[in-house]
């Protein structure tokens, strides 16, 4: 069996973060955020994370906030609570959340609850389970859940489980793993896992993964590196990761490695991407492989961090 | 308006006089060497012309012109839509043509948030005017990608916010024929029959999907979708389900076939079990037969210990799954 290429991988981040020059970093522009909370949470997870110039990350992503209190993917972009979340976790990571002006950033989320209880992902009203978790992660970070009406939000979410045991992006949706995450994670940060028949969706789960040992989001779809993540962490959420076979997904991701020059594609030989890199190596961590720092399938931040948050270690 | 499409030869926004009195904006994170590619020199000055009437905050008719070039460029800058939005209500544009130029956009960027997005604010404030042009745009995208997954929540909404229900039974049914492997066909005929107001409901319709997933099955026991459709019509009523004769001798007629896939009769017939189904003798003697050791085995009087073995070994990557569904028999006892 292959080995993770880990120093490959930290050049690799390090070297997307330097380049700013060519046309995949200035298409990427207006997600710059996400893209630095994937780059950064995987250097974390490499135990590389201090070859990073903390200040100047910070003053950047502080520098993306609007004046509502939401954050934009880059400097002078629009704000969105996708770019929020990752704002809020990349200061996490750092040990950096005082800098934030905590009241400001929740009340620009939880303007975003919607009455029937599902949340818009900014001024423009589109609603999808996605935002729901992100916002009750934001808040649940920091420590302002009491901001939204979270029984509204929970109903929203159970809402839009289907007949198979999984979850769309709104009611009647078909159930996708993407989503499945965002539910069973905003359920499980509001304590309400017992909204879920975990046998049923545990085993749609499970039926996710194919012959090659990769895992895909939905029936009859190629698998791809980001449903180790999607997947995985659903399935650790509601205590049923034994179900799949970890050796083979093991072995599908690191065969989506590029062992000469760093980084992690979709499937075996494809190009490579600071997102896909992301979800591999997250994948991996929640696969308890070796040398790589533990990461919490809920917050979707290394699991010492999560534990600095709520217990101040 | 969109006059540069399929132009060869670009005029830079600098050499142009219609915009001689803006000063580009360039973006705010350090130094962009310029390197030698034409895409990437157009969109970089589209992108810093683009920020220089963003923050003049100009609603005007080139405006509108500049979005629709740098959504051509890059259909993924949230603020660039956003802005369209706020210039075309300021206008008062015309929506008809947003809806094609969202059209054109979303045959080459079907999987793009902010292009569904748009179309539904725009489809909004048209009202029912849209439906027909709505769910006829859903159906070229999911000609192109049938399991597109906006294009189907794009097309549950129109159905629910605008209406336009009275073929889309029909729709499933078309898309079935097609690739009844289409989980995302199959999601919709339950949404359909589930919500539709044209229909009578889950269960006035129960026998007639029955018969359809039924069918489907026998076509093709490897396709998750029908069987987990059949068993989502008995949604809180697993009595009815386990009483029907249908599912069972559904079961039984996959297994009897050699050469079947088996997990999902396998993993249905195991559901009914457990739920108190009494199985016949004959299911019994073809639950036996597809035992790996052979049928001169002692048969075990628990069926359903024996449905979890065989699983165990058609379906070696799920075995941990199946060993728990052993064990939970036992615990039953």
């Amino acid at each position: 069996m292959g080995e993770l290429a880990a120093k490959k991988h930290v050049q690799y981040i390090l070297s997307v973060e330097k380049r700013k020059d060519d046309l995949v970093s200035v298409v990427m522009e207006h997600l710059r955020m996400n893209g630095a909370y994937w780059g950064l949470t995987t250097l974390d997870l490499l135990g590389k994370l201090d070859n990073v110039d903390v200040d100047k990350v910070v003053s950047w992503v502080m520098e993306c906030q609007h004046e509502s209190g939401g954050f934009g993917g880059n400097i002078g972009h629009d704000p969105h609570i996708l770019y929020t979340l990752s704002a809020v976790q990349i200061l996490a990571l750092f040990d950096k959340l005082n800098v934030l002006d905590v009241d400001k950033v929740t009340n620009y989320i939880a303007g975003l609850q919607n009455e029937d209880g599902s949340f818009s992902g900014d001024m423009w009203g589109e609603v999808d389970t996605r935002f729901s978790y992100i916002s009750l992660c934001c808040l649940s970070i920091l420590r302002r859940l009491n901001k939204i009406n979270a029984e509204k939000a929970v109903n929203y979410i159970v809402s839009c489980k289907n007949l198979d045991g999984g979850f769309g992006s709104t009611p009647g949706g078909e159930s996708h793993a993407g989503q499945i995450f965002c539910c069973v994670g905003a359920l499980a940060l509001t304590g309400s896992l017992h909204h879920i028949d975990k046998d049923l969706l545990g085993w749609w789960l499970c039926e996710r993964q194919v012959k090659s040992g990769g895992l895909n989001g939905r029936p009859e779809k190629l698998p791809d590196v980001c449903y180790s993540w999607w997947v995985l962490s659903s399935l650790i959420m509601i205590d049923r990761v034994h179900w799949i076979n970890k050796e083979k997904l093991v072995q599908y991701i690191l065969d989506c490695q590029d062992t000469e020059n760093g980084g992690i594609s979709d499937r075996p030989d494809d190009a490579v991407d600071v997102y896909h890199t992301y979800f591999g190596v997250a994948g991996l961590s929640l696969l308890e492989y070796p040398g790589l720092k533990a990461i919490d399938p809920a917050y979707a931040l290394p699991v010492d961090v999560v534990n600095r948050i709520f217990f101040g270690k | 308006m969109d006059s540069d499409e399929g132009n060869a030869q670009r005029v830079p926004l600098s050499q142009r006089p219609d915009w001689s009195d803006v000063t580009p904006v360039p973006q705010d994170d350090g130094p962009n060497p310029v390197v030698p590619i034409a895409y990437k020199e157009d969109f970089v000055e589209t992108m810093n012309y683009f920020r220089a009437v963003y923050l003049a905050d100009e609603r005007s008719p080139r405006a509108l012109w500049l979005t629709a070039e740098a959504i051509r460029l890059n259909a993924g800058n949230y603020t660039v839509w956003h802005f369209r939005r706020l210039i075309l209500e300021a206008l008062d544009g015309d929506l008809h043509d947003e809806l094609g130029f969202t059209e054109n956009i979303a045959k080459s960027n079907s999987k793009n948030y902010q292009i569904w997005h748009h179309r539904r604010w725009v489809a909004e404030k048209l009202g029912t005017d849209a439906t027909s042009k709505e769910l006829e745009f859903t159906k070229k995208i999911l000609t192109l990608d049938a399991k597109n997954y906006h294009a189907w929540s794009h097309r549950q909404w129109v159905l629910q916010a605008l209406g336009g229900w009275d073929d889309e039974l029909q729709y499933c049914w078309q898309l079935l024929e097609e690739d009844i492997f289409n989980n995302s066909a199959w999601n919709q005929r339950y949404f359909v029959i589930t919500t539709s107001p044209l229909l009578v409901g889950l269960e006035a319709m129960r026998d007639s999907e029955v018969s359809y997933s039924v069918e489907a099955i026998v076509a093709h026991p490897e396709n998750e979708s029908p069987w987990r459709y059949l068993r989502g019509l008995y949604k809180g009523d697993i009595e009815s389900w386990v009483k029907n004769p249908q599912v069972s001798s559904v079961c039984l007629k996959v297994l009897s076939a050699k050469n079947n896939s088996s997990i999902f009769a396998l993993s249905t017939l195991l559901d009914l079990l457990c739920h108190g189904f009494q199985p016949s003798q004959e299911l019994r003697d073809v639950v036996e037969a597809l035992k790996a050791s052979g049928p001169n085995d002692q048969p075990d009087p628990d069926l359903a210990k024996t449905v979890c073995c065989i699983l165990e070994g058609v379906d070696p990557m799920r075995a941990n799954y199946w060993k728990w569904r052993k064990s939970k028999l036992m615990s039953l006892l």
